[in-house]
């Protein structure tokens, strides 16, 4: 084993252990970045469709905080809540709200008039309309938003492990400050790896909730299935 | 008996708008019958519609559905029973065609096995192909997508359905055959239709009574086809009705359902017509063959009568309106 390589396999041989754990930490850390800013921008974006005045306050907040370089949000809100996962989740959220707002918006705006229209004059009662034609429809463009916030939150992670959250970062973290290039590299490709496992799992999500979007070609015409009430 | 459908005086504005959408209407849709609702682009006819399934709230007056006011209804208990045709069809991008027809019935709670019976139904009855009930509404053609619209509507078997423009987005060929579908499926089921149209002749075609609106949503005439070729109220109705009125009314009046004369003495070398044809084929046989008279024939093709100009014209109440001429 040469001391100049790039990546010593050795080192990584022998601290699998580590790896697995920042592992975890670090889809953990995603995981629950991606799904509370779902859930608050699900809200945020629900609110700004039925208020004009709460949508411009809700996208101008959110932008104003994507503007706000990630290493320097850390910095700060370390000062307030401490070195702790709230810190992290708390600016985590914050950048994905931008992009899960607006995707919220743009895919709900785009159902057509007429489909909306369809609904309401069926009997569809509000909340159904939201669940069963509103959101179903927007599927596309929500799943579009999460894939960015995702990759991105992947990437963000790493630089909570900068300042001490754990994850991938971490590995970055010591290497740099050891000039270590094993580790630099092992925490940067299996971030990448990550990004891209979890993108492909989102794009395999779609494609099971939107059948409408696949060509007939590969679905038999003979027969069909009734789905569930639309509910 | 009380009408199916009643609006009394009923008016609309929009917030904000300087004049009524709809103002002061009052039309009476007896049970079974197509009303058609015309006019010119933006006279109320579609905000006159929403106003029936409760999409549009009046400003003043009053809509009674089979003698209740539909305030007292439940909203969507309403528009559960009320049968929705919109224009572009208006399918749901993301339920198959069998998902899309079954949409209320489901919302009602029917079960499994009689949702599915009552979509088999529907697909004969507005001549669809069954192996199109698995597809997306995108992988149908327009014509296809107005026939699931319809079936849609009527899949919960609503005593009223409406209808906003339902084959504005079809060329004519199609338009006129699910025109003559509608005819004949409002033959067997007897809905009571609120047609909205802008197209004077689908009117005609397919009514029992139209009611045209002018700009305002004001009420010009609400009459039976014949009526509105043989008699406009005004100007506007006389306009939007356009020309060779009565020629339009001789198509609208099957051969059969008015008094014919006579067998005609000699009946080789006369062009025949059929006691179901309108009165206008046979004027253009007159024409075509510059003969006196036509002979009317029975189904089975014997002759039962004949027709002469003086006939025809007296069949449609004397010559035109002299405002015509002038
Ligand atoms: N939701 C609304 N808010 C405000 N104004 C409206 C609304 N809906 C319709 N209007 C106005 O009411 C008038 C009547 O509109 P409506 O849609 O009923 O016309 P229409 O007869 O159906 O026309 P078209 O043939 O073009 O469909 C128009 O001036 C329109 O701008
Ligand atoms: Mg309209």
């Amino acid at each position: 084993m040469n001391a100049d390589s790039f990546i010593w396999w050795d080192w990584v041989d022998r601290h699998l252990g580590e790896i697995r754990t920042a592992t975890y930490e670090h889809l953990r850390l995603t995981v629950i970045a991606v799904g509370l800013g779902f859930v608050l921008s699900l809200a945020l974006a629900l609110l700004s469709l039925r208020w004009r005045a709460a949508r411009a306050i809700v996208t101008g907040l959110a932008g104003l905080l994507y503007t706000i370089p990630s290493l320097a949000l850390f910095a700060v809100l370390v000062t307030i809540t401490g070195f702790s996962t709230l810190t992290a989740e708390i600016g985590l959220v914050g950048y994905t709200l931008l992009i899960l707002v607006r995707n919220i918006i743009e895919g709900i705006e785009g159902v057509p008039a007429a489909v909306r229209e369809a609904a309401e004059g069926m009997g569809l009662n509000p909340l159904r309309r939201l669940v069963a034609v509103d959101l179903r429809l927007a599927t596309p463009a929500i799943v579009a938003g999460l894939r960015i916030a995702t990759v991105t939150t992947v990437g963000l992670v790493t630089v909570t492990g900068l300042i001490g959250m754990g994850g991938y970062g971490s590995f970055i973290d010591e290497g740099l400050k050891r000039s270590f290039s094993t580790e630099i590299v092992v925490g940067a490709g299996l971030s990448v790896v990550m990004a891209m496992a979890l993108d492909s799992v989102l794009v395999g999500i779609q494609r099971v909730l939107t059948p409408w979007q696949r060509s007939s070609r590969h679905r038999t015409n003979l027969g069909y299935e009734l789905p569930k009430p639309i509910a | 008996m009380v009408p199916a459908l009643r609006l009394v005086a009923v008016s609309k504005r929009f917030p904000g708008a300087r004049t009524d959408a709809v103002a002061d209407l009052s039309l009476d849709m007896p049970e079974g019958t197509v009303t058609a609702l015309v006019g010119p682009s933006g006279c109320g006819k579609t905000t006159t519609l929403r106003m029936i399934n409760r999409l549009v709230e009046p400003t003043s007056g009053s809509i009674d559905l089979f003698g209740t006011d539909i305030r007292q209804l439940d909203v969507h208990e309403l528009r559960r029973r009320t049968g929705y045709v919109i224009q572009q069809a208006g399918l749901f991008p993301h339920r198959t065609v069998a998902a899309n027809i079954a949409t209320v019935p489901q919302l009602l709670g029917w079960d499994k096995q009689r949702v599915r019976e009552r979509v088999d139904q529907l697909v004969g009855l507005v001549g669809l192909d069954p192996e199109l009930l698995g597809r997306y509404p995108a992988e149908l053609s327009g014509g296809q997508q107005q026939r699931v619209g319809v079936a849609r509507a009527l899949a919960a078997d609503p005593p009223l359905l409406l209808m906003d423009e339902p084959y504005s987005a079809v060329d004519p060929i199609v338009r006129a055959h699910l025109q003559d579908e509608l005819l004949d499926l409002q033959r067997r089921v007897r809905k009571t239709i609120v047609l909205v149209t802008h197209d004077i002749d689908e009117a005609l075609k397919l009514a029992d009574q139209i009611a045209v609106l002018n700009i305002g949503g004001v009420l010009e005439q609400f009459a039976t086809p014949d009526e509105l070729l043989r008699a406009p109220a005004s100007p506007f109705v006389e306009q939007f009705l356009g020309r060779e009125r009565a020629l339009r009314r001789l198509a609208l009046q099957p051969v059969g359902t008015g008094p014919i004369g006579p067998v005609p003495e000699v009946v080789e070398g006369l062009p025949t017509v059929t006691t179901g044809a309108p009165l206008r084929e046979a004027l253009d046989a007159i024409v075509a063959w510059g003969v006196e008279q036509v002979v009317v024939v029975g189904d089975d093709g014997s002759p039962v009568g004949g027709l002469d100009l003086l006939t025809i014209t007296e069949r449609i109440g004397n010559a035109p309106s002299r405002r015509d001429t002038a």
